[in-house]
């Protein structure tokens, strides 16, 4: 707990520092990396607290960006309105795919949770009302009134890093929770879960939801961070990105997902914008071929450091 | 108190329980033996729920639970051990006990207050890891009990959700004389309290405990009825019990 | 709405479901026997593709090129499961998904450093034209080659499954792999044997295929996804299954996408027609996937009991 604080002071000081410097770039930076590390989040309560292997996770993102997005095109700009919409609204895709999904498992339940993700970006595709395969431009960010402009950079980092704070906070009280425990002893032990009297579908949906539920607010954000969505979004890399990032971050610890999402952003930033001279002389376009090197990165980390980071960081505290 | 009739399963090319009538009464031990691939193990599923029934009726303090979901079945007062230890294993024995206690005492969709201050349920488990003889351990981890022990976990999971009939699947299995000795005493004690249907190897522990036994082979119920009579059998002599056991 | 458009589509619903089907029962048969989630056969497919576009150039003949490809691609296959796939058999599905997924990433890099983004496999002179089937049918000559091909290698696997030896060792491990491993089945050569059988697979599917979709990276992960939607639908492990639903796929899928805007067209405004009809079209084959397993979760022919 102490340590989360500091990251937090930290984090609170972090883009006064950059506004000092007069460089903004690296607050709206960081508050990409903040609404990633939320999506994360939400797909390590599913994923690395739950077990349940989704593959479609990037559709529940997807789902609140384009619901966010297109309140604000339609003219719809309170945060207050489109934020709840977002959330509602991948919440109720939740339901849905997890209804018919969670009624399989193993190997059946990671490849439907995938093909239902890839409707989804299908689906978005085709709506050629809200830009089809060439996405949606937003006029502006939405709007929360209370004297707060989230068009400026540094209220908007503020903002993010809120929400981030109330789902690390909600994700560790819904862990040490009745449910969290039920939640944690059906990833252990499903079938004595069951036969202890635990309804265990009902459990996993509701997980499913709720991971769902704050996925779509993170689209939302992302929404509006950039102005602008695409059908991308939804693309089942996309999925497999986020996965990468709680495993990268280390699953089941509760900075896991933000951990992932802030290495595998900081890396890709720094490959594609700071030159690497030995690299460029071998290789001189190697910025357009990055993904060979986080794909190998992630190759040498399944086969060589499964629990991520955060492993590695509390086997050192000898936690 | 419990009912099976005409109960039958069959796996692709194998009838592993063949019409099998048989009656558990309230307040007694009854014990199932068989020799292996009996059909036992599959008979307790079919009456836990887990493995559904081809053919035949199930029924549990006067209600058919033929069709029922195995967490119903278990609401309803039937619970069950495994053969094979199935506990949670990163848990500790408390917190193994204090999840059966939860799922027993109202819902889990509670999402904010800790578990760890609802001191009605870890005293709960506490009670129950000192029935089941886990009073010294109960703060271990279960991946770090002795093998008798966590078979004494096992049954102190399926008790721990109160049950009116317990099935236990060879609790004995793979124990020493000690061990073994104290998990016939606990079976002894909980007699008290709830019906027991029980699968055993150990004729020891059958013909001290047992008030009715019945006999599986090869899914079907070939002898049932008070020990001295399954003892003096002559099929149940050839099929299971050879000639060295004494009249 | 004529007849003759019907049967052309059918046909086409044909083709393309029997060139899904030699993906998906590669697919189906490593999930069968090792448990083992491979989301890199996708990219057994392009590299079949790329390296039968290479091999055409080189000898100047279609056959010559796409034949050589199998092979080449099944060694390539096979390199790959003993190096890195090996190692995951023992490990959880998570780590399978993550490797195999950075498998395609590097493989996809790989590939364009050595090729670039795309490559062309043009259709052979000979059987570009039309062919006439009926009077008003015409239907390429080179579709019917996919088609012929397609039910011939599906007529060998099945020989080579159900008659020999070593298809027998392959359905006891697809159905029951602690049963095969107890009879002594040197379980790891026969599955880097099935893996490379499954690779050849991917790489005639990816050549055939080639001159009538693009060449290019990342075409193995859209085939992907739908090799999986066949496998779930099939139930795992069988390659009948793989077959009946593949080929159901592929109808529903084309069938689907002719008429479905036509369709409601007929029934509905044009404006809602023709935003819903493709929309809906295009997830013909998923709500297909969704029906199939509501009423059998575990597909319509699993191969375990």
């Amino acid at each position: 707990m102490k340590r989360s604080i500091l990251v937090f002071i930290v984090l609170l000081g972090f883009p006064l520092v950059m506004s000092a410097m007069d460089n903004l770039f690296y607050v709206s930076f960081a508050s990409r990396v903040i609404i990633y590390a939320i999506a994360a989040t939400s797909l390590n309560l599913v994923l690395g607290y739950g077990g349940m292997i989704s593959f479609g996770h990037a559709a529940f993102v997807g789902a609140g960006a384009y619901v966010a997005s297109i309140c604000i095109a339609e003219g719809v700009t309170s945060a207050w309105l489109g934020w709840p919409a977002a959330i509602a609204a991948s919440a109720l895709a939740a339901w849905l795919i997890g209804a018919v999904s969670l009624r399989t498992r193993g190997v059946y339940f990671i490849m439907i949770t995938l093909a239902f993700a890839q409707m989804a970006f299908y689906l978005v595709n085709s709506m050629k009302a809200y830009g089809g395969d060439e996405g949606l431009t937003l006029p502006q960010r939405a709007e929360l009134g209370l004297g707060l402009d989230l068009g400026n950079e540094v209220v908007f980092y503020y903002v993010v890093l809120f929400l981030l704070a109330i789902s690390l906070y909600g994700l560790h009280r819904v862990m040490q929770s009745r449910f969290g425990r039920v939640v944690v002893a059906i990833r252990e032990n499903e079938a004595r879960a069951e036969a202890i009297g635990l309804p265990v579908y009902r459990y996993k949906l509701v997980c499913f939801v709720i991971a769902g539920a704050v996925a779509g607010l993170a689209g939302a954000l992302l929404a509006s961070h950039g102005k602008y969505v695409n059908p991308n979004v939804l693309h089942w890399v996309q999925s497999g990105t986020l996965m990468i990032m709680v495993i990268l971050g280390g699953v089941g610890h509760l900075w896991g997902g933000a951990i992932g999402a802030a290495v595998l952003l900081g890396l890709e930033h720094v490959i594609s914008d700071y030159p690497i001279p030995w690299l460029a002389a071998v290789a001189p376009n190697y910025p357009q071929h990055a993904n060979l090197g986080v794909g190998l990165v992630m190759l040498a980390i399944v086969l060589f450091a499964p629990h991520g980071v955060a492993g590695l960081l509390s086997r050192r505290r000898g936690a | 108190m419990l009912e099976l009739r005409r109960v039958s399963k069959r796996f692709v090319g194998v009838v592993a329980t063949d019409d099998v009538t048989l009656e558990v009464k309230s307040g007694e031990v009854h014990a199932l033996i068989g020799p292996n691939g009996a059909g036992k193990t599959t008979l307790i599923s079919q009456i836990s729920g887990t493995l559904p029934s081809d053919r035949g009726e199930i029924r549990f303090d006067g209600r058919d639970i033929t069709h029922a979901r195995p967490y119903e079945r278990v609401k309803l007062g039937l619970a069950r051990s495994y053969q094979i230890t199935s506990i949670f294993k990163r848990f500790t024995v408390l917190d193994n006990l204090a999840l059966a206690v939860q799922a027993r005492s109202g819902s889990s969709f509670s999402f904010w207050r800790p578990v760890s201050r609802e001191t009605a349920l870890t005293d709960e488990a506490r009670s129950i890891a000192g029935e089941v003889g886990l009073h010294e351990k109960q703060n271990a981890l279960a991946a770090t009990l002795a093998h008798g022990e966590q078979r004494a976990l096992e049954v102190g999971l399926a008790l721990a959700t109160r049950p009116k009939l317990v099935l236990l699947d060879e609790p004995l299995a793979g124990m020493g004389p000690e061990e073994a000795q104290r998990m016939i005493a606990l079976i002894d004690r909980i007699r008290s309290h709830v019906t027991v249907l029980l699968v055993e190897h150990d004729m020891d522990a059958v013909f001290r405990l047992a008030n009715r036994i019945s006999v599986l082979v090869n899914g079907r119920l070939i002898a049932g009825g008070a020990p001295e009579t399954i003892k003096a059998d002559e099929q149940v002599r050839k099929a299971y019990l050879g000639d060295e056991v004494a009249a | 709405m004529s007849w003759i458009l019907i049967l052309e589509q059918s046909l086409n619903g044909l083709q393309f479901g029997l060139m899904l089907f030699l993906l998906a029962a590669g697919l189906t048969l490593v999930f069968g026997i090792m448990d083992m989630i491979n989301l890199a056969h996708g990219s057994l497919y392009m590299l079949g593709a790329f390296i039968a576009s290479t091999l055409v150039q080189a000898t100047g003949s279609f056959v010559a090129g796409v034949l050589l490809a199998i092979p080449a691609t099944a060694i390539l296959g096979m390199l790959l499961e003993i190096s890195v796939l090996r190692s995951l058999y023992a490990r959880d599905h998570l780590s399978q998904v993550l490797a195999t997924f950075a498998l395609i990433l590097i493989i996809n890099e790989l590939t364009r450093l050595l090729w670039g983004s795309d490559a062309a496999l043009p259709m052979p002179q000979a059987l570009s034209g039309p062919v006439e089937l009926l009077p008003g049918l015409r239907y390429p000559a080179y579709r019917l080659v996919i088609i012929a091909v397609g039910i011939l290698v599906a007529l060998l696997l099945f020989i080579l499954v159900t008659k020999t030896r070593v298809g027998m060792l392959v359905r006891a491990g697809a159905s029951n792999r602690e049963m095969a491993l107890a009879m002594g089945v040197n379980i790891k050569t026969l599955f880097t044997l099935v893996f490379g059988v499954g690779a050849g697979l991917c790489a005639l599917a990816g050549a055939l295929l080639a001159p009538l979709f693009a060449v290019q990276v990342g075409m193995g992960e859209n085939i992907l996804i739908l090799a999986f939607v066949v496998i779930v639908i099939g139930g795992i492990g069988s390659i009948r299954g793989a077959l009946v639903g593949a080929v159901l796929l592929g109808i529903v899928d084309t069938i689907g996408r002719a008429f479905l805007p036509m369709l409601f067209g007929i029934f509905f405004q044009p404006r809602v027609a023709s935003a819903a009809g493709p929309a809906i079209a295009s997830v013909m084959i998923y709500l297909l996937m969704a029906v199939v397993l509501y009423f059998r979760p575990q597909g319509l022919f699993p191969a375990r009991g």
